[in-house]
């Protein structure tokens, strides 16, 4: 998926994310600050990773304020800010797809 | 050297008699040579020890640089008491290479981290510490690693002669002119003066600082104008809303009421939940909570508390009024209704922080308690408990009364969810042992209870009554399954803190941490 234009998903709760992505200049720049960042920063940039890999995003800054949120929570996240990022989170969302 | 708990304590603290924790109970029968303060005659007789200013007292008492100064922290996160007088020495008197040695600091006390990053104050002795004092610590910035101790421990610490206090500061909700206090009366009342009572007995110097002098004689006085050498008045010794809360409300939330109703069942299971068992809780959500069902079972069985101690709340002082706890013992008061109920309502006593937990005197009040209800930060499958450090590893609680109420009761509960965001609080390692495992026994979560395997009694006694348990691996599985198993923390070779165990021995030392950079 091709990121047109920045978009966030989540929030700055506990136990929650702030995502933002951003058109990228030549592959994946990820910049990660959590409020668990010694215990599983490690986990979340993988996370994150993997998520954009699924949705076959390879061009994009994406930026994570993490306040402790779960993988799940930080899959879903990242989803919603790509789907926005390209104007696709009102219609077209692949559920079941690479939405699992 | 190992210790008993499994930590590697560093070599080069183990010198002038110190050694590493060998398990509860270690230096019982034990002899302690009591140090003696150094103090000044007041003979000729003074019609008022009333000075102008802190300065000005702190000259009389001969303040200098290299000092050891004392707090006490009834005063909570309203303190204004130990920025006031560390201001003073600092920026009047010029004193440096000064060593803070408080019963407990809070985020109140965020204007010490300045003084300990230019280097003026070099030591912190103290059971809390947070904030932004916290994190100067934790990032090496104190001289010599800050050493943390619990009620209990830091008495005891005074009276061996470990800690030398130069000069204690009592913050003083009522004094009269030559230096009775009282914890009420005043306009910033904190109730018990328990843990300014060791402090200002065994200090060289003692100023008052208060807010409101009243008549001579202040009487029943908590600090006693034969140990005072000067009283200050100030407009304010602090902020009234955060000394004491309104009344401790118990929890609405329905996992904190789960977690309290399963607490009672247990301790309902017990031998000794019978007529006149005694029983300390915490403040914390669901340990409060454990009051209230806690309170059915009496009823059912038609049984009372014969007393309760600890810090003190309203939920407390409404069992004392009701009749269904014969007494109540005092080191510290949480919010209004026991501040004005201590000294007030027949049963509600005071006591010094030795009476409450001092292992090395001859029988405090912990080493009498049935139950103890406490929480954690972090369990680990031992059953150590951190209540110091965050799971980052840096530095944000305090031991309080916890190591020595578990220590010393003959049931010590831990209550806590099973998972804080995205921190298991039962865990493989704590982060830092502040409470050693052989004197933990049972730990409820809202995913389940567990019981220490070293308690076989409690075990039964949980059979018989039909209250199903888990191993605390099944526990720590279950909260890895849900946030991940984290990743171990990194830390530098420097010590900035040395946990004390309650008996003087050393339980543990937090290091410099190092943090996770996705960069590197």
């Amino acid at each position: 998926m091709v990121i047109n234009h920045s978009a966030t998903a989540g929030t700055l709760e506990s136990s929650d994310a702030l995502i933002t992505v951003e058109p990228g200049e030549g592959g994946i720049a990820l910049d990660v600050t959590s409020s668990v960042m010694n215990q599983y920063g490690r986990q979340i940039k993988a996370t994150v990773l993997e998520t954009l890999g699924r949705l076959d995003v390879t061009d994009a800054k994406v930026t994570v304020v993490d306040k402790g949120a779960l993988d799940c929570t930080l899959k879903a996240r990242v989803e919603c800010a790509v789907f926005r990022s390209c104007d696709k989170s009102a219609s077209d969302i692949p559920w079941g797809g690479v939405i699992q | 050297m190992k210790n008993a708990v499994g930590r590697e304590i560093p070599d080069f603290l183990l010198k002038d008699g110190k050694e590493v924790y060998q398990g509860k109970n270690y230096m019982d029968g034990k002899y302690l040579k009591k140090a003696s303060p150094c103090t000044r005659r007041y003979e000729k007789p003074q019609e008022s020890k009333i000075v102008s200013s802190i300065a000005e007292a702190l000259c009389q008492v001969g303040a200098k640089s290299g000092m050891t100064f004392s707090f006490h922290h009834h005063l909570r996160n309203g303190d204004y008491v130990v920025n006031m007088v560390m201001k003073s020495a600092i920026e009047e008197l010029g004193l440096d290479d000064i060593t803070i040695a408080a019963t407990s600091l809070g985020d109140a006390h965020d204007p010490i981290a300045e003084y300990i990053e230019q280097g003026k104050v070099v030591g912190i002795q103290t059971s809390g510490i947070r904030g932004k004092m916290g994190e100067v610590v934790s990032a090496g910035k104190l001289k010599t690693p800050a050493i943390i101790r619990s009620h209990g421990g830091r008495p005891r610490a005074i009276e061996a002669g470990e800690v030398h206090i130069d000069i204690a500061v009592v913050a003083a909700p009522t004094s009269d002119c030559v230096g009775n206090c009282r914890g009420i009366g005043g306009k910033s009342n904190c109730g018990s003066l328990g843990y300014a009572m060791t402090d200002a007995k065994y200090a060289d110097h003692v100023i008052v600082v208060t807010d409101c002098l009243v008549d001579f004689p202040n009487m029943p006085a908590s600090v006693e104008a034969i140990d005072v050498d000067a009283v200050v008045v100030v407009d304010s010794i602090g902020d009234p809303r955060k000394i004491a809360s309104a009344a401790a409300r118990i929890s609405q939330n329905p996992r904190d009421l789960m977690m309290a109703e399963n607490v009672a069942k247990v301790i309902a299971s017990t031998p000794w939940f019978k007529e006149g068992f005694s029983f300390q809780t915490g403040v914390g959500g669901p340990s409060l909570a454990a009051n209230l069902f806690l309170e059915k079972y009496m009823d059912e069985r038609g049984i009372k508390m014969g007393w309760a101690i600890g810090g003190i709340c309203g939920p407390m002082v409404e069992l004392l009024k009701k009749g269904k706890v014969g007494k109540v013992i005092d080191v510290q008061d949480f919010d209004l209704d026991a501040v004005n109920s201590i000294n007030q309502t027949p049963g509600h006593y005071e006591m010094s922080a030795s009476q409450y937990a001092n292992p090395a005197n001859k029988g405090a009040f912990v080493n009498k308690l049935d139950f103890v209800v406490l929480a954690a930060l972090e369990i680990d499958t031992g059953f150590n408990v951190n209540v110091l450090t965050g799971s980052d590893g840096v530095l944000r609680g305090a031991p309080g009364g916890h190591p020595d109420t578990a220590a010393g009761s003959k049931c010590c509960i831990i209550v806590t969810p099973l998972v804080r965001g995205r921190m298991a609080t039962v865990c493989e390692h704590v982060v830092t042992v502040t409470t050693p495992g052989d004197c933990v026994d049972v730990l409820v979560t809202d995913y389940g209870i567990a019981v220490n395997p070293l308690r076989p009694d409690l075990i039964e006694c949980l059979d018989n009554a039909g209250i199903p348990h888990v191993s605390i691996e099944e526990l720590k599985e279950k909260a890895y399954s849900i946030v991940g198993r984290p990743d171990d923390l990194q830390w530098e070779d420097d010590v900035v803190a040395v946990l004390e165990a309650r008996d003087g021995t050393i339980l543990d030392v937090v290091r410099k941490i190092k943090p996770l950079s996705l960069n590197d």
